[in-house]
């Protein structure tokens, strides 16, 4: 069957892709648009490794149609990081240790910067409910909690 | 400029006067042309998309699919649609998503009423101060459906439709007196949340009709509604018992008051039993743990991995009778 063309804005850049109708997002940033960051999981939303900004909305791509994002705007780990180099929440990550195998990280550092954008400054609870949906298999989230609550720091007093 | 917003013409492109959609690659295949995913017997062999900006638009499409034989799915917020399009065996079909219309999109409070519209996310529920003050309850039952992530397009209204038992917000809908607002092809039919679940993973809505959000009354100061389930884990996790209240509480005694059941039988249900147990009471301990007793009565549950009948009877009851209390506060501090 014929694709469906979809017009889209992914990181701030305009994008057009086809995709099929049954597409999900995941599939296409990584198949169709070669933004391999994003993780695929579990595939239904349970772990959040594939976690993406749509319209500033924290969802999982895995459950989202690619056709779907047309007309939004779509951020992606691929965006995080400014021409000046990582973001606050990618150097804690890497200061704090925060990761060790890597499938989860792309996942936690979208939706933690998602956080942090809604709360400047979330405290332990407010973390680790919020990071809830994200799994992580090697570090036991303490290291992550502390690598949110670094950048937070970072962030509203920048050095 | 978006191209697909508003736009019926991806599968369905019967009206004039609008180019169809091409596919660069297959050098002018019509992607609109709505046969080339049919083969005999009216079974899709691939699924298509349509997203109609109206009403009228939408109910037209479900009904010439039907004619067709093509199968339709209505899509939301799509946490369990895209889950079940995975699943083994999925039939194609045409994905039918109905977040670009207006009536979707609804989201009123005032001394009218309530009205949530089918496409509003749980997390811009949750976000909403006015609910926040009129239906606590509800909320902290949406809020209890899922991570952020899946409540960043988990809707209350595909939560319903999808008719899970253990539905966490469809208790709280029932207690808050919630009416499904039915796009037919006629126009619309009201029914109330309770009447609307016909059993497992089964709603009322008849071929060709779809929900387009939910009434609900405005509750008065003294009104209030709590939600309140039982799972081993404190998030992620399906309830094993859910109970939903609202209570009006006037002059000390309670004047009105309904309480809803989840996961503990093949739909969630209205327990009137239990809302007449306090109902004219000061809601002493007695009246509380007979309504207690009503839901525990009312209860036909399953036993599985979370819970065993008998333990989901004995929890249902303490939760019914622990809502109670909160509703009562909520009231008390409002």
């Amino acid at each position: 069957m014929a694709r469906l063309q979809v017009e889209t804005v992914i990181n701030g850049e305009n994008k057009e892709f086809l995709c099929d109708a049954n597409q999900s997002m995941l599939d296409v940033l990584r198949d169709e648009l070669g933004l391999t960051g994003t993780k695929e999981g579990c595939g239904t939303g349970d772990c959040g490794a594939c976690s993406i900004l749509v319209d500033g909305r924290l969802v999982c791509s895995c459950l989202m149609l690619g056709v779907e994002s047309g007309g939004k705007s779509v951020e992606t780990i691929e965006g995080i990081a400014g021409e000046e180099g990582l973001h606050p929440l990618q150097r804690q990550f890497l200061e704090n240790a925060a990761l060790q195998c890597g499938i989860c990280t792309p996942g936690f550092i979208v939706a933690s910067k998602a956080l942090l954008e809604k709360n400047p400054n979330p405290d332990e609870e407010t973390i680790r409910y919020w990071l809830a949906g994200n799994l992580c298999r090697c570090t036991g989230y303490d290291k992550i909690v502390r690598a949110v609550q670094d950048a937070a720091a970072e962030m509203s007093h920048p050095a | 400029m978006p191209k697909q917003n508003g736009c019926t013409k991806y599968v369905h492109g019967k009206k004039a006067g609008q180019p169809g959609r091409r596919d660069s690659d297959s050098g002018g295949d019509v992607v609109t042309s709505g046969t080339s995913n049919e083969v005999s017997g009216g079974r899709m062999e691939s699924y298509g998309y349509a997203a109609p900006s109206s009403v009228a638009e939408t109910v037209a499409l479900l009904a010439s699919s039907a004619e067709q034989g093509q199968a339709t799915q209505i899509l939301a917020g799509g946490t369990d649609v895209l889950v079940q399009m995975r699943s083994a065996g999925h039939q194609a079909r045409t994905i039918i998503d109905i977040k670009s219309l207006a009536e979707t999109n609804r989201l009123e409070v005032n001394a009218d009423g309530i009205y949530i519209g089918a496409a509003i996310p749980s997390a811009v529920i949750n976000e909403t101060r006015a609910l926040q003050e009129a239906l606590p309850g509800l909320l902290e039952a949406a809020d209890l459906i899922g991570s952020t992530q899946i409540q960043g397009r988990a809707t209350i209204c595909g939560n319903l439709c999808n008719a899970s038992p253990a539905g966490d917000s469809i208790p709280a809908m029932i207690a808050a007196g919630a009416v499904c607002d039915i796009a037919t092809s006629s126009g619309s039919r009201q029914v109330p949340v309770e009447d609307f679940l016909v059993g497992v993973g089964k709603n009322a809505l008849a071929p060709g009709e779809f929900l387009l959000g939910l009434r609900l009354p405005m509750p008065s100061a003294n009104t209030k509604d709590a939600y309140l389930r039982f799972t081993p884990r404190t998030e992620m996790d399906i309830a094993v018992a859910g109970v939903g209240v609202s209570l009006t509480v006037t002059d000390g005694l309670c004047t009105d008051a309904r309480i809803a059941i989840g996961a503990v039988a093949p739909t969630a249900k209205l327990v009137s039993a239990a809302a007449e147990a306090i109902l004219g009471t000061d809601l002493n301990e007695a009246a509380v743990h007979a309504a207690g007793e009503a839901c525990k009565a009312a209860a036909s549950p399953i036993s599985d991995k979370r819970g065993t009948a008998e333990y989901r009877r004995k929890v249902v009851a303490v939760l019914c009778r622990r809502a109670i209390g909160v509703a009562k506060q909520r009231i008390q501090g409002s």
